[in-house]
């Protein structure tokens, strides 16, 4: 997760809704830093699965969104936070077809997949941190 | 220090003759650069030194006021780069000054060596960072012309050709690599939606080998045209790759995989209601036009 | 509350889906499509997602879902125009939705609709318990 952050934008996650509106404020972010429309569509999937993780398990949240730069390369970084009940096992909550509730089981190993960096920090009791980025 | 720009403002002309024997006796091409550009040149690189406001001082190149000098040899190493220099030719262009300037201090400073050392000093570490900058956009200049051709050979690498009405083919030459079959895999999709086509058949005839990436990313590619509605058949797999795949236990049960591309055709003109039939033609005509030549 | 419209063609029902849905949109379209069907007697339901720029897993097993209720309920589904971009996203995130019928455009989906449709009839007519 290395890079320097150029600027940041804040955004609630309190209802389905609110996931809505992140798909929409990370697509304009996307657009701005002209990613190609597959890489768009990457990012505002996973925006939207992990956005939906924040409001179902984390009972709400926020998303930071910002841009970082790494040397030449440039970069959209999502930091979904929440104060839910935490994963209590990371490495099984990232397996495909797990899952803890009604869904399919691919939003965070799927997510996963959609970018470029992943990193999840939790303990049970004390929320979740999911933060990723996708390189330009 | 600010008196060292005071003195090069005072001293511009005669810092620009030494400055341009000095570069001529060096290393000059003289087959790439007249004399009058050389000077024009550098009258204008020395003019953006003194161009600047009054506080600035030689030990902050990071200074907003040393962006006009910094662009203008941006702009300089970037045409010399087109013109054929070398990096290292470009670098002395600009380190070439030093001796002049050295020379201008020495004048300046008479016999306090103190204060001629710390100037020296200091012209010298600005000039090796004036040369380093000009190095840097020389070296970026050239990157953005392999970026530039890499795109340009990945754009090439990606014809897809229609072969009938509904049925587009993808032939593969040369090795896949991951940044290559996204590119690829992108086009063809891209080519289904634009040409309404049912079937696209991939051919891989001209890809020496295939690696568990590069199925994957052909798997991932076929299963995407299956979402958007159309099918997928592979074609021109060779003996070769065929160990290949089933030693790496790749699953291709799935995929519609035919030996050639004549045989891929056939089977997408059948699946789309059609059949190829050798048209009947008596003998004897073509007998009969044989005897009249 | 905000809907999703459905047509009715005949036999078949129409759905385009427009608007950036969400959660619960989803839900209220399987709700009514599937109450639909029943309604009306359907024999085809077809899905034109062309204007969607993003299909994820919730949608996605939404789309799967009313494809398997519309099955119960003796109807084909067929979901058409899914974009490249989404198409390429979709398999990254580990879904091939392999139990939906896909087509490029409206006009193919509705071909295949009619020819699932009509072929059914045939087959149930001719030898009455094939399937």
């Amino acid at each position: 997760m290395t890079g320097t952050v150029t600027k940041t934008e804040t955004l609630p996650i309190k209802d389905s809704s609110d996931v809505v509106f992140v798909r929409q404020r990370v697509r304009v972010w996307a657009t701005e830093m002209k990613l190609s429309l597959v890489d768009q569509t990457k990012l505002v999937t996973a925006a939207s699965e992990l956005g939906r993780n924040t409001l179902e398990h984390g009972g709400g949240g926020q998303l930071e969104i910002s841009e970082v730069v790494n040397g030449l390369r440039k970069g959209i970084k999502l930091t979904f936070s929440d104060k839910g009940p935490g994963i209590p096992d990371i490495k099984l909550a990232l397996t495909d077809g797990y899952t803890s509730r009604q869904g399919m089981g691919l939003g965070l190993g799927g997510s996963k997949r959609l970018m470029n960096e992943f990193e999840i920090q939790s303990a049970p009791g004390e929320g979740t941190t999911v933060t990723v980025i996708r390189w330009k | 220090m600010a008196n060292i720009l005071d003195a090069i403002r005072k001293n511009q002309d005669g810092l620009l003759e030494e400055w341009v024997q000095g570069i001529k006796s060096g290393v000059r091409r003289r087959d790439l650069i007249d004399d009058r550009e050389l000077k024009a040149q550098s009258a204008e690189v020395l003019a953006a030194i003194c161009d600047v406001s009054a506080d600035t001082t030689l030990d902050n190149l990071n200074a907003p006021a040393w962006q006009p000098l910094k662009d203008l040899l941006a702009g300089l190493s970037a045409s010399r780069a087109v013109q054929g220099f070398t990096p290292s030719e470009t670098a002395m262009f600009v380190l070439s000054l030093k001796s002049p300037l050295f020379n201008l201090i020495q004048r300046q400073a008479g016999s306090d060596a103190k204060h001629l050392f710390a100037d020296i000093a200091t012209v010298g570490d600005f000039v090796d960072k004036l040369a380093l900058h000009t190095t840097d956009s020389f070296i970026h200049g050239r990157d953005q012309v392999i970026m530039r051709q890499q795109e340009e050979m990945l754009e090439l690498s990606t014809p897809v050709v229609t072969l009938w009405d509904g049925i587009v083919a993808l032939p593969l030459i040369g090795t896949l690599d991951s940044a290559r079959t996204q590119v690829v895999m992108e086009s063809l999709l891209q080519a289904i939606v634009k040409t309404n086509s049912r079937f696209a058949i991939i051919d891989i005839t001209g890809v020496p080998t295939v690696d568990t990436l590069v199925a994957q990313h052909l798997l991932k590619t076929i299963t995407a045209a299956r979402l958007m509605g159309a099918e997928c058949i592979l074609s021109g797999i060779r003996p070769q790759i065929a160990q290949t795949i089933v030693h790496l236990g790749i699953n291709l049960e799935d995929v519609i995989t035919k030996a050639k591309l004549s045989d891929a055709f056939r089977l997408a003109l059948e699946r789309s209601g059609r059949t190829v039939t050798r048209l009947e033609k008596s003998k004897g005509s073509a007998l009969a036009r044989y005897g009249e030549q | 509350m905000e809907r999703i419209p459905i047509l009715r063609m005949g036999n078949f029902l129409l759905v385009t889906i427009q608007v950036d849905m969400h959660d619960k949109l989803a839900l209220t379209l399987q709700d009514d499509l599937t109450s639909k069907i029943a309604d009306v007697g359907a024999k085809g339901v077809l899905i034109d997602i062309s204007s969607l720029e993003i299909v994820d897993s919730f949608i996605g097993r939404t789309l799967a879902n009313i494809a398997s209720m519309a099955r119960v309920l003796d109807a084909q589904t067929v979901v058409v125009g899914m974009q490249p971009a989404v198409a390429i996203t979709l398999v990254e995130l580990g879904m091939s939705l392999p139990g939906i019928r896909t087509a490029l455009n409206v006009e193919s989906g509705m071909q295949y609709l009619h020819e699932t449709v009509t072929s059914d009839r045939d087959s149930e007519e001719y030898d009455g318990d094939s399937d």
